[in-house]
């Protein structure tokens, strides 16, 4: 599948992400709405019964509810029949319990999919950026903006935008519901809202820099911890218990004061802004009052009011936290641009097709010229020229650092090599135009330290194919002299590792890696000191069976075991970015150069060895 | 992330009695002060909050009842009054809550760390270090908060639950009863939908470590999905686990939603039954209109006191683990501690008494030693005997993870030998404190571990009081002069989180500083495997031996051309030694040695750089 690569505003990575779910975030927005009219409705009804049934008042209701009213025989017929009132109550009671419900589970459902579509899409864009971007970025820190900044931008959509539109609501309602009673009385009222309102933002605002403290300081006193834990033996071989509960003690101290410190604050703004609100209820409760007496109201309006006013000045304390808030959100999304708008891995666009490309496979491999480094002005390969026939196996010995697994990334495309700085052909087509993948699936690539993923055994070594067999991954597993071992985990090939399950040692791990490649069936293998953590007789063991199974393969074999390379059609001996011997084993085991001097040691070591 | 960790622990888990609180109480006592006068103003709080709706009955009745205004001042000054007392309660009830909570939390986790401080390495190495962390992280940070929040909201809404029922009931007892009838179902449904919630909501973190973790997966195995082509795979079973979270996280949701929904539906029950009934005898004369406004009031308000209540108790089920976990490591005790009479003498960890250290000689026995690990069911030493008189340098080689630790292990007194004694000049080390041992070690471990901060005070790890003589000393002794010069503010830099912004081998070279500075009798060297650059790694090289002049030494040896001149060399391979003496006896037995350093002599021969 191909994605276009793309730059995404602030804007229109959250239309990108809202994809497929807007219509659930509209639905909660109608629910809301829905909500606020039942909620506003039933006070409605009670002050008409409490007026115009059981008071003496008139009934003040759109025409047909009045005509319905009289026609049933009026204030006399119901105050008889109070129950019919109560069901009209119940009644709308349940259709509000309803849409309550269904906005609670759209509310959800539009949430949901929202982060899944942001997760999904970062994890997706995530595998199909270059290794080098994976190079360059901390794990730690993309991790972060994949959860913490997601579940940010989540919080942004669909709890404080949504929360806003529904206070917005409930107070628009609210008000006009009021206004529709007393126009006077609710323009005092919301005097109130203004100074809650600022009040909130203006607190919040301010606090939040005192919440950054709090987790800054967290993350200081979670660091002492760590370290204290992970260097227990540099603690208890010096002897420096004392210290560390010292240390521990005075971050504790300090940490617990600053959030005792926001506590108070908090303590302060939400009694405050809780006597604001007792104040503006007494002073429509005494106005009301003085309305009432001077006819200017009725009783069941009174009552009506008030209940109003409640839902006036909570949601309104609210909003100051929310918006205040959602000033949060802009950086998390730029967080997350940064990983949407990386580039992804790209073939040309007249890349070759995956048959040319597989056919190709089957040729010899040519590095032409190939000049390379990490970053400017670094050049960690220098002018490397080197063929591998079909069918043969190329050995390579240096030291760390001399560019040999350098120059097996480059091979892979892992890195690309730029342009003017020679090429590498295989079957005489420049791996540049192929497409990755077909160039990665001919290419079968064993790491010095292979990275296991956290599944089972069996999974990790068919993690190709879902649909392969057992008999296949336990063929590759015999022939990478791994089959033995897993057997031998209480549940064989479903024994989970890494992390959650069995831990492997470095030599197992190595074999498992071996197998995984097997079932590539690679034309072209790669074993990069990928036997150094195994003992000398299995290494042979599995040289042995893999000479025996690898056919017409193209194998490079990276390695400092002589006896490994002396299996090679051709070695070559590369320092410090350089090729500086190149032959057959037999004739570098005569040139006088660093081969020779190994081969002889390890010659010698070889025969105490055997006897 | 927490949830990653597996450990030994998590198996067994053990109900508490009480809920666990009495295992808190040496946590609370301290704070009873505030906790009692919490409680005090919670009741205050909840009598208000249940007296509230009498003022708008009053004002009903009295003022708009009779059409008079005459008590209006009275009315608003004991309104105002008593505003004022709630939002004085409020305060001081939330700035006490805000107390308990931090200082729980931090006593709780003060208590954990310290006592890890004590706890023997059997415990370190049964439970990982993002276990152990969480446990004096975050379930203290929970149960604090549990402890604070949910007495509170528990104290206050029993409180108003229990006021505003008494107001009802003194109001009219008939109405009151009928009221009454909704509560249990109220209850009923709570406790339901509480429970649900509570295992969904488990599950949904669980599901949000594994989104973690398979993002962590995602990014540290890209190069291994690159080259085998599974990045479709990945995304698919990606895909799987954040399906399987949006459906729990929306099953969570429909049962949140039902939730308040039927509390919604609970209430308007409550307010049309009043209507109703109290509408009728409303009507009939027999309850005032202001009466019955409060009644709908009081029955509104019923349900939410008692989801609160529910919604504390699942708090208080939901953080059993965390008061269980927690004290399972507090009740761990440490299987190396010292006996009372040695605590008596030399003092403890955190109370040395240095006055009655002795020097420390150097010599060290193993005397018919027999060693098992704790969590082992093997001996990996038996009937080990070995003197290593003052001034010694024992060697010890094997492959990683051969077992080499264990004879530093046993030295150090991590750990205690399961028979036989270790004689530090002739006496057992039991019949001295652990800290006066440490005191006396020199430590340098393979990765060396620094701690944030400055380079000075990294130094002085080893030894608090020294001067800057000393120091520049030891820095001198190891040739660390250089790195120091090199960095910005020589002395005061910061190192970074543990040490991360220096290289590998200016870490080693500090760290060697760090021991030297504290002048050890007894020296344990944890050599490096890393490979560093040439220059260095000869400063390195130069900074052991100075160090080692005069001291019994214990050398963990990864590179065996560094110990040629050792005095003892043990040879140890899956667990056991097998091989001993001296490098030249080794090389003439032709054995494991033999092999060992043949082959490493290779490898160290092509990473030296002498092309």
């Amino acid at each position: 599948m191909k994605t276009q690569q793309k730059n995404f505003t602030k804007v229109s990575m959250l239309g990108h992400f809202l994809k497929g779910c807007t219509r659930f975030f509209v639905f909660t927005i109608i629910c809301s709405f829905l909500v606020t009219v039942f909620e506003m409705l039933i006070p409605q009804v009670i002050r008409q019964t409490v007026d115009a049934v059981i008071g003496e008042g008139e009934m003040n209701a759109p025409g047909f509810i009045t005509r319905w009213f009289v026609s049933k025989g009026g204030a006399a017929y119901f105050r008889e029949n109070l129950w019919m009132i109560s069901l009209i109550v119940m009644g709308m009671a349940l259709i509000l319990a309803a849409v309550i419900y269904l906005r609670g589970l759209t509310a959800s459902v539009s949430a949901e999919k929202l982060q899944q579509n942001i997760r999904e899409d970062l994890f997706s864009h995530i595998e199909k950026l270059p290794f080098s971007w994976h190079q360059e970025n901390k794990t730690g820190d993309i991790i972060q903006r994949c959860t913490s900044d997601a579940e940010r931008v989540r919080t942004f959509v669909s709890e404080q935008m949504i929360s806003i539109l529904r206070i917005v609501i409930m107070v628009a309602m609210s008000l006009a519901f009021m206004m529709s009673m007393n126009v006077k009385l609710t323009l005092i009222a919301m005097i109130a809202v203004p100074i809650v309102v600022v009040y909130s933002m203006v607190f919040h605002g301010r606090i939040s820099s005192g919440f950054e403290k709090c987790d800054e300081n967290e993350g200081i006193l979670s660091t002492i911890a760590q370290e204290n834990l992970t260097g227990v033996r540099v603690v208890r071989a010096f002897g420096r218990e004392e210290f560390e509960r010292e240390r521990f003690e005075k971050q504790n101290v300090f940490y617990t004061g600053l959030w005792v410190h926001l506590m108070r604050l908090m303590a302060w703004f939400w009694s405050v802004s809780d006597l604001i609100g007792g104040l503006q209820i007494l002073l429509m409760l005494v106005l009301g009052s003085v309305f009432c007496v001077r006819g200017q109201l009725t009783a069941g309006e009174f009552i009506a009011f008030l209940s109003y006013n409640g839902m006036l000045i909570w949601p309104v304390r609210q909003l100051g936290r929310v918006i205040s808030e959602m000033s949060k959100a802009g950086v998390s999304i730029d967080r997350i641009r940064y990983i949407m708008n990386s580039p992804v891995e790209q073939d040309k666009a007249d890349a070759v097709s995956t048959e040319t490309a597989n056919e190709a496979m089957h040729g010899d491999i040519v590095f032409d010229h190939v000049s390379f480094g990490y970053e400017k002005d670094q050049e960690i390969l220098k002018d490397i020229s080197v063929t591998i026939r079909t069918g043969r196996t190329l050995g390579i010995l240096g030291s760390t650092g001399s560019g040999k697994s350098t120059l097996m990334l480059l091979l892979n495309r892992l890195y690309d090599i730029p342009e003017g700085q020679g090429r590498i052909t295989i079957g005489g087509v420049d791996i540049a135009d192929m497409k990755a993948a077909d160039l990665r699936n001919n290419i079968g690539m064993v790491l010095q330290e292979p990275f296991l993923f956290s599944r089972t055994v069996g999974e990790n070594i068919g993690i190709r194919d879902r649909e392969m067999p057992l008999d296949e991954i336990r063929k590759a597993a015999k022939i990478a002299c791994v089959d033995e071992t897993i057997t031998d985990f209480k549940k064989g090939y479903d024994t989970i590792v890494g992390e959650r399950g069995v831990t492997l040692s470095g030599g197992q791990k190595q074999r498992t890696a071996i197998a995984r490649m097997l079932t590539q069936k690679a034309p072209i293998m790669i074993f990069d000191d990928s036997l150094s953590a195994v003992d000398a007789e299995t290494d042979a063991k599995i040289r042995r069976q893999l000479s025996e199974s690898l056919g017409q393969s193209t194998v490079i074999l990276i390695s400092h075991r002589v006896t490994t390379l002396m299996q090679a059609d051709k070695v070559i001996v590369m320092d410090k970015g350089r090729i500086v011997e190149e032959g057959t084993p037999e004739e570098l085991q005569t040139a006088g150069g660093l081969y020779q001097k190994i081969y002889d040691i390890q010659l010698s070591f070889s025969e105490e060895e055997a006897e | 992330m927490a949830d990653m960790n597996f450990n030994k622990e998590e198996q067994q888990y053990v109900k508490l009695p009480y809920f666990g609180i009495p295992k808190l109480l040496p946590y609370l006592r301290p704070l009873r002060g505030i906790i009692f006068g919490m409680i005090g103003l919670c009741l205050l709080a909840g009598i208000i909050d249940a007296i509230t709706p009498q003022f708008q009955k009053y004002a009903l009745n009295h003022f708009i009842g009779q059409g008079t205004l005459d008590t209006l001042v009275p009315f608003i000054l004991i309104y105002l009054g008593i505003l004022l007392l709630q939002t004085a309660g409020n305060l001081i009830s939330a700035f006490y809550g805000g107390k308990i909570e931090m200082y729980v939390s931090r006593d709780m986790r003060r208590a954990s760390f310290n006592h890890l401080q004590t706890l023997s390495f059997s415990y370190y190495n049964q439970n990982s270090v993002g276990y152990i962390h969480s446990r004096v992280m975050s379930d203290t940070g929970r149960i604090g908060g549990l402890v604070s929040w949910s007495l509170m909201d528990g104290v206050w809404n029993l409180t108003y639950m229990i006021g505003s029922i008494v107001a009802m009931f003194l109001m009219n007892w008939k109405l009151c009863l009928l009221v009454l009838v909704i509560v249990p179902l109220a209850a009923l449904a709570s406790t339901y939908f509480q429970r649900h919630l509570v295992r969904l909501n488990r599950r949904v973190r669980e599901i949000n470590s594994q989104i973690t973790s398979g993002f962590n997966e995602g990014i540290t195995g890209a190069k291994t999905t690159k080259t085998l082509v599974a990045e479709h795979r990945m995304e698919e079973d990606f895909n799987k686990t954040s399906r399987e979270m949006t459906k729990t996280a929306v099953k969570t949701a429909h049962f949140r939603s039902m939730f308040v929904s039927t509390i919604s539906f609970a209430s308007y029950i409550a307010l049309a039954l009043v209507l109703w009934r109290g509408g009728h005898i409303t009507v009939q004369g027999l309850l005032e209109l202001g009466t019955l406004a409060a009644f709908t009031s009081y029955a509104m308000n019923l349900m939410e006191p008692i989801q609160w209540i529910v919604r504390a108790l699942s708090d208080l089920v939901t953080v059993q683990v965390n008061i269980e976990r927690f004290t399972r490591l507090m009740e761990t005790e440490s299987d190396v501690a010292d006996s009372p009479e040695v605590i008596e003498k030399y003092g403890d960890a955190f109370h040395p008494k240095k006055e009655n250290w002795e020097p420390l000689h150097g010599d060290v026995e193993f005397e018919d030693v027999s060693f098992m690990y704790p969590d082992g069911d093997e001996y990996v030493l038996e009937h080990f005997n070995l003197k290593v008189p003052q001034g010694t340098n024992v060697a010890i080689v094997g492959e990683t993870g051969a077992g080499k630790s264990t004879l530093v292990n046993l030295v150090c007194r991590f750990f205690e030998p399961t028979m036989g004694r270790i004689l530090i000049d002739g006496r057992d080390a039991r019949e001295r404190s652990q800290l006066w041992l440490h005191s006396n070690i020199g430590y340098v471990l393979q990765t060396p571990h620094l701690f944030s901060g400055t380079v000075k005070e990294n130094l002085l790890y080893g030894k608090p009081d020294a001067t800057m003589e000393e120091i520049e000393a030891a820095v001198k002794a190891v040739s660390a002069e250089g790195v120091i010069a090199r960095m910005d503010k020589g002395y005061d830099s910061d190192v970074g989180e543990g040490g991360d912004l220096l290289s590998t081998g200016e870490k080693q070279l500090l760290s060697f500083a760090r021991a030297i500075l504290s002048n050890p009798r007894i020296f344990v060297l944890d050599e490096a495997t890393s490979s560093i650059d040439t220059v260095t790694e000869k400063l390195i090289q130069d900074a052991i031996e100075h160090l080692m002049k005069g001291r019994t030494s214990f050398v963990i040896a990864h590179r065996l051309s560094t110990i040629r001149q050792a005095d003892v060399i043990l040879v140890v391979r899956d667990g056991k030694i097998i091989e001993q003496g001296r490098h030249k006896e080794l090389m003439r037995m032709r054995g494991y040695y033999y092999n060992l350093y043949t082959r490493q002599f290779t490898e160290e021969l092509m990473n030296s750089g002498t092309l």
